[in-house]
């Protein structure tokens, strides 16, 4: 029962998702025979294929190849009673069992590995699982049950298998799974085929159930590949730079015998088909000829995947990997899609000629893959959670709760972050708060839409404050970061715009800066400088964290729940703190009151600053490395701990916390109600919770406290004083970012416009009257200074009222 | 003696009988001592100077397999590949494990279902000659050789002249049959390529060299070289240990073992179609790729790396020794420090046109360096812009030569709108031929970069021009190049001294703007300049200064807890007197000037006459500038 048997056998085209050109013809010859089904060995190779007349059942069910897991099998079982063990290092797995077969150069015993799989499958349960994949399943019943009789409802005849179910529930089954794939994989198949039918014996596939595992712990990174994953199960990510047609790769040859028509079938074998030399029923030589379209041929794709960013050291160049993708996994993904892919590691050698006898003594490296797994997919549909749930050690998360744990966490991160400079304690803070982000919540069904979770900043101020630095650092903290300069960014380098790929010459939609850092920072430098239509397409980011595009046929929405970080100098280049916030920097106050916090970077200007400016500045040049590490945190920490942060702390408001951001909101409508002006709306609110909610984060509470109001509030406040202060009253004004203008601006222009019509009524019955005349009348009469701008506003006023018309230096009354 | 130079000559032979003898003993570890044993050897006294360097000597003068070394940089990175560590032959009768190390081509026929076959995986780089070498450097390191009588001979015996000879034509034989099916490959690759030859013709290398004629015939073979119009040979360098302590743009002294086996060669062409219908693994590599990843052997020779350093400078001037380890330089440089700085000085104020102060601060620029970043802040790098450039008389192309004299690496980069349109400054990933094309700003550490502003003409910039700027941009405010991989951009940290020449203030921004002030009037200028000339000094006095620029630029340097506090002082007095008129930044400024200043006059420690110092020449400076700003009103 060792020796496979070779029997040829008719396949049917199970395939259709891939209308491509080919054009074999497939066969389906049925001949009486004994298939060893229960064999893995012979499992995947094409003799094995039967037609069967009943079109359910194991045996009614075709097979599919595999060439996944390596076209032809030579090896045989070893009988480890018969054969001395350790040739080959195989060892019997349940020593005590009577007669043990494994397969060759493997310690794998089909029956019991076979077994043990059926187990896994009839018992795991993982009542915690998230997985998107698992949606609407009971998950208090066994897992793979469910998973198998929603095959037999859709059809779909793949199983996808989480490794670490695997290893959870039987490490020792892992271990094999991992070492051999080639040949437990097989055996897995067809122990869920046996599984299946028994199950549901009616039930008719288009083939049998393939088995498909992942997240196999092995290896995650491609750097860290080395020869002894040769031939093992890996999970690698990356990202695909470039995927190749598709190839018809021939699996089986179909000779004929030009004398006799005798037909006869040969495996190919490493690539190789050898050639019968004699025909076996007229015994002529050299007499068969091979026929194309009567040969069997399988889909084969190769598909480049580099190394995500993220995962490079410094200063080395990506790696880049070959993968093989085989049947459906063809055209699965795209270039420039990011995927976790698992599959065997192969390693081949590399001829420098069949004739000759010189090797290049270098292999060539690909991966077989099993399974793809897009890890960006999430970033067009809605599905929440990170997408790759940053791994960390258990000694990583110690460190960073025993941080999270000192009560001055909050000052120390503040401190790690942009050591470099100086000062400016509340930005500092403002941007942690904004690099944890508050909690994202989904208000879909009341039909609210989600509420935005990222804090927006704006830093002003006058030029060589460090603004840009911040925002150099900022971006390179933080993994998802973007950075534009508003001086060359344009509205499609912002969003997304539709070109035509010079591969497949197709319209793709290429994404902008603002959907690259979906759950990330989008830095933008020289904000002021940017283009009112590029500011435009800001105002749907900002707000509702999507980005709509119409373009060349394409229309779709995007997410952009990216938080932005922005730089603005004034217009007059040097701050001038006469003016509002919205003079210095004339940009529309629709986007302004997108910004949670708006600070004002100022140089202060006083001694004891400027002295400890200076000794920060010094001793930036003279302190070595190691100091100032020891001085402050390791970047690496911070980035762990926003990360570790962002990834598991959700924190919700608790009742105390609510009651008081309900006061702080309260009170805020107070302090302006009581001049006759607004100083706060809900947006102030909403920023107010994602402030109080970011900070809860930096403590690690999974409970937003009244402490964490008391911050936000204060930051609020902070930030509020410095850019919202009218400068003619010093009162803080929030109309002045919510509608551009403060209070008393907007009363004084009013009692102007109000003077200059009495003065003109006063002048009785004069239809026209000069420009410079009426100026200098009003100032005459008023006792304060009025600007020219000022009585030009006064004259729009009144000219929307309908009361007179300017036309060049001449002014009419109408009616 | 030519026992003595067989570790020279056949490098795998001693690998070999290593490895043969750790076969009884498996746990010897002889790998480990292989590499030992030539880092011994190397250590002897002038042992290096007598391996032969593949920078200087042509490759068909060296012996195959024989141990070379290479001054080269990192330009790429290819992925790490499997290879055959230890092999067992096919032949039943000879059955012997071989050694696959060190080595392209397995002997003979290889048991491939041996159990004793051992895999091992190693790195390959590709190399370039380290761009923007200035000719002075060869010449020197010319010298050198001719002195140790090692030069072009090989010093080997077995090669016979008349033998010589036959290689060559081989060679050419070789690479005619490669240029064959190139050429037929071309119309499809040919996108890139012809741009790429367009590119170089505009870029005004300031090469006083007519174009040889000797260049290899296969020049349609791009070899990737950061700079148009560089040559010398290109190598792939295969790294068996520790690469990832080696980074992109290193420069590096290898010592390795040449392989310009012509099986290498062979293997691009053997590709018929009858072969690759079966093994389709072969057929998916692209054509271009092929070409980038396996090039004739006789263009691109392979180096198995046995040994490398990090070229802590480059200098052929200096001993190659860190400066620490020795003093006795050390000392008599710094001892000699000022007088040859005085020289420098009165040499670079003759050719700044009698501008003392200008001249004072090129010399400043000339020994910066970025020597350690605070998280995103370099530090130590000072970008000058020199404004106010005579544009008589191709004054700054003169100036650019003078520059050229004095450093190592230098590149002169003439910013005119087809330049900044057409040129590649930024490397770009390119997926078809899986390798990194190099752009102009692919430069070794401590490269002078000369950007020439006068060549500014009217007219629109294009998106390459844009990008081109903006890349300019952040590599003189953050030291970095945004590398190009097409799907993302990664940033390259990069340490190069920019110098601007610009008639008005540049459009770039820089560290510190001096406006030159001539003493020389218009009407006799043009007499002037074409008086300064090329070679003023002796060649040994322009060694000193050479000299003087490397290890100034070496030296370590601190500042006393004494002098902190003063500089602190200082700068609160100053802004208390009129808090606009200097800011963070200033101080930033002068603290590195302070540092170079005292760099240049060979302190490591500031003190207080160099701190005055710099404050005085900022002040100077900086009413220089505001002179220059009331005079024509148009400055910002």
């Amino acid at each position: 029962m060792s020796s496979p048997t070779s029997t040829p056998g008719g396949r049917k085209r199970g395939r259709n998702a891939n209308p491509s050109t080919r054009k074999f013809i497939c066969f389906s010859v049925f001949l009486p025979n004994e298939v060893d089904m229960s064999s893995p060995l012979m499992y995947g190779t094409p003799s094995s294929r039967v037609e069967g007349t009943p079109r359910s059942g194991v045996r009614g069910t075709p097979a599919r190849q595999r060439p996944d897991l390596g076209s032809v099998r030579k090896a045989p079982q070893v009988d480890l009673q018969s054969e001395p063990p350790s040739a080959d290092g195989a060892v019997a797995s349940e020593p005590n069992a009577g007669q043990k077969l494994v397969i060759w150069g493997t310690d794998v015993n089909v029956g019991t590995c076979k077994e043990k799989f059926q187990r896994f499958l009839q018992r795991f349960i993982d009542p915690t699982s998230n997985e998107d994949e698992n949606a609407g399943l009971d998950l208090n019943e066994p897992l793979y049950m469910q998973k198998l009789e929603e095959i037999s409802v859709v059809g779909d005849p793949v199983l996808n298998v989480n490794c670490r179910h695997i290893q959870s529930f039987d490490a020792e089954l892992y271990r094999q799974l991992i070492s051999y794939p080639q040949e437990v994989i097989p055996t897995f198949d067809m122990a869920v085929n046996e599984l299946f039918f028994e199950r549901f014996p009616d039930s008719i596939l288009e083939y049998q159930i393939q088995v498909r595992p992942y997240n196999a712990l092995k290896t995650r990174n491609m750097r860290s590949l080395n020869p002894e994953d040769i031939d093992q199960l890996i999970t690698i990510s990356g990202m695909v730079i470039r995927t190749s047609q598709l190839i018809p790769e021939m699996q089986e040859a179909f000779f004929q015998c030009q004398v006799c028509a005798f037909s006869t079938r040969v495996e190919v074998d490493r690539g190789r088909i050898a050639e019968p030399a004699v025909c076996r029923n007229c015994n002529t030589t050299h007499s068969l000829a091979l026929v194309h379209n009567r040969s069997a041929f399988s889909d084969k794709q190769m598909i480049k995947i580099q190394e995500s960013p993220e995962d490079m050291p410094a200063g080395q160049t990506p790696h880049t990997t070959i993968v093989y993708a085989h049947n459906d996994l063809v055209d699965k993904v795209q270039p420039g899609d990011r995927v976790n892919i698992t599959g065997i590691y192969r390693a081949v050698p590399m001829r420098v000629n069949p004739r000759q006898s010189n090797v290049k003594s270098v292999y060539k490296t690909h991966i077989d893959a099993i399974h793809f797994r897009k890890t960006d997919e999430r970033r067009l549909h809605g599905l929440d959670e990170e997408a790759e749930q940053k791994l960390f050690t258990e000694d990583r998360v110690q460190t960073l709760k025993e941080l999270a744990a000192k009560p001055d966490v909050y000052e120390r991160l503040s401190s790690a972050l942009a050591p470099s400079i100086y000062e400016h304690e509340d930005i500092k803070k403002g941007i942690l708060l904004q690099l944890f982000g508050g909690t994202r919540k989904d208000f879909s069904q009341t039909g609210r839409g989600s509420f935005r979770a990222e804090v927006n900043i704006l830093l002003c101020g006058d030029p060589g404050t460090s603004k840009s630095q911040l925002l150099q650092y900022v971006y390179n903290l933080v993994p998802r970061g973007q950075y534009t300069s508003g001086k060359g960014s344009s509205a499609v380098g912002l969003t997304a715009y539709v070109m035509k790929d010079p591969e497949t010459r197709q319209l793709v939609l290429q994404t902008g800066a603002l959907v690259l850092s979906d759950n990330g920072i989008c830095c933008i430098d020289e904000f002021d400088k940017m283009s009112d239509n590029t500011r435009s397409v800001l105002h749907e980011v900002m707000e509702q964290q999507t980005l709509s595009i119409a373009k060349a046929g394409i229309i779709c929405q995007l997410n952009a729940r990216t938080a932005v970080l922005a730089a603005a100098n004034p217009v007059e280049s040097q701050w001038n703190p006469k003016k509002t916030t919205i003079e210095n920097i004339q940009l529309p106050h629709t986007l302004l009151s997108r910004f949670d916090l708006i600070f004002l970077m100022l140089d202060p200007q006083d001694e004891a600053y400027d002295r400890r400016l200076a000794h920060h500045l010094v001793s930036l040049y003279y302190q070595s490395e190691e100091q100032m590490e020891e001085e402050f945190l390791d970047m690496a920490v911070l980035r762990d701990y926003i990360a570790y942060a962002r990834t598991y702390i959700n924190p919700r408001l608790s009742e105390e916390a609510s009651q008081a951001l309900i006061e702080a909101y309260v009170d805020m409508r107070k302090i302006g109600s009581g001049r006759g002006m607004v100083s706060a709306y809900p947006r102030q609110l909403e920023s107010l919770i994602r402030l109080a909610e970011a900070h809860a984060k930096v403590r690690f509470s999974e409970k937003v406290e009244t402490i964490d109001v008391e911050e936000a509030k204060r930051l609020h406040r902070e930030a509020l004083k410095q850019s919202a202060t009218d400068p003619r009253t010093g009162f803080v004004d929030i109309s002045i970012l919510t509608t551009g203008m403060s209070a008393t601006a907007r009363k004084r222009k009013e009692e102007v416009a109000q003077a200059l019509k009495k003065l003109i009524q006063a002048k009785g019955k004069t239809p026209a009257m000069k420009y410079q005349q009426l100026l200098e009348d009003l100032r005459g009469q008023s006792e304060t200074a009025i600007t020219k701008e000022l009585f030009d506003e006064a004259l729009r006023a009144l000219a929307d009222e309908d009361y007179l018309t300017v036309t060049g230096k001449t002014v009419r009354l109408l009616a | 003696m030519p026992s003595t130079h067989d570790w020279i000559n056949n490098p795998l032979g001693v690998v070999e009988g290593m490895f043969a003898a750790s076969q009884n003993n498996p746990s010897s570890g002889w790998e480990a001592k292989a590499v030992e044993f030539f880092k011994d050897r190397l250590k002897e006294k002038d042992a290096h100077t007598s391996v032969p360097s593949l920078n200087d000597v042509p490759l068909h003068y060296l012996k195959p397999n024989s141990l070379v070394k290479f001054r080269c940089l990192i330009q790429d990175m290819f992925d790490p590949e499997f290879y055959m560590g230890v092999y067992e032959t096919v032949d039943p009768s000879t059955k012997v494990l071989r050694c696959g190390k060190y080595k392209d081509v397995t002997e003979c026929g290889v048991d491939f279902n041996s159990r004793n076959t051992v895999t091992a995986e190693r790195q390959t780089f590709y190399c370039v000659p380290i761009p923007g070498e200035n000719p002075w450097f060869a010449l020197i390191l010319s010298h050198s050789y001719a002195g140790s009588s090692q030069a072009r001979v090989v010093p080997s015996t077995s090669y016979v002249p008349s033998r010589q000879k036959r290689s060559y034509e081989e060679d050419d034989d070789m690479d005619d049959m490669d240029t064959q099916p190139q050429k037929q490959r071309e119309p499809h690759t040919g996108a890139l390529i012809p741009t790429e030859q367009h590119g170089n013709g505009d870029c005004k290398r300031l090469e006083t060299e007519a174009p040889s004629s000797q260049m290899t015939p296969a020049s349609h073979l791009d070899l990737n070289f950061p700079l148009p119009g560089e040559k010398g040979p290109s190598c792939l360098v295969k790294v068996y240990e520790d690469w990832d302590s080696f980074k992109l743009n290193d420069t590096l002294e290898v010592y390795g073992i040449l392989s310009v086996s012509p099986a290498l060669s062979a293997l691009a062409d053997e590709k018929d179609a009858s072969s690759s219908l079966l093994d389709p693994a072969e057929c998916m590599e692209t054509a271009e790729e092929q070409r980038v990843h396996s090039p004739p052997a006789s263009l691109v020779p392979r180096l198995h790396m046995l040994y490398a350093k990090t070229l802590p400078h480059n200098n052929p001037l200096l001993p190659s020794a860190p400066l620490e380890d020795n003093s006795a330089f050390l000392s008599s440089t710094l001892s000699e420090m000022a007088s040859v700085r005085a020289e420098l000085l009165t040499y670079l104020t003759h050719v700044l046109l009698g501008d003392a102060l200008a001249a004072e601060y090129l010399i400043l620029h000339l020994i910066s360096n970025v020597y350690t970043r605070r998280d995103v802040l370099p530090l130590g790098k000072f970008t000058l812009n020199l404004s106010g450039c005579p544009t008589v008389a191709s004054y700054t192309e003169r100036f650019y030569q003078i520059i050229q004299q004095l450093v190592p690496c230098s590149y002169y980069l003439g910013m005119s709108l087809q330049n900044m349109n057409q040129m590649r400054l930024v490397p770009k990933k390119d997926y078809v031929a899986n390798r990194l094309v190099s752009g102009a700003l692919q430069l070794a550490r401590n490269t002078s970069l000369f950007l020439d502003e006068t060549q500014l003409e009217q007219g629109q910039l294009d998106t390459t021009g844009v990008r081109n700027v903006t890349a300019l941009g952040n590599l003189i405010s953050w030291q970095k190049v945004d590398y190009d991989f097409n799907y993302h951009q990664m940033e390259f940290p990069c340490n190069i001294n920019v110098l601007i020449a610009s008639e008005g203030r540049s459009l770039l921004p820089s560290d510190c703007q001096i406006h030159l002030q001539p003493q020389v009037g218009p009407a006799t200028m043009e007499e002037y300049l074409s008086s300064i000339h090329m070679h003023p000094q002796a060649s040994s006095q322009l060694n000193k200064l050479r000299i003087y620029l490397s290890v100034a630029r070496l030296l370590d340097y601190s500042i006393s807890d004494e002098m902190t506090k003063s500089v602190e002082d200082d700068f609160v007095d100053m802004r208390k007197d009129d808090p606009q008129s200097i800011s963070a930044e200033d101080l930033h400024r002068m603290l590195v000037v302070a540092r170079l200043l005292s760099l240049s006059l060979g302190q490591t420690s500031l003190s207080r006459d160099s701190w005055l110092r710099a404050k005085h020449i900022e002040a100077l400076r900086r009413s220089r500038m505001e002179q220059h700003k009331c005079v024509n009103g148009n400055e910002p």
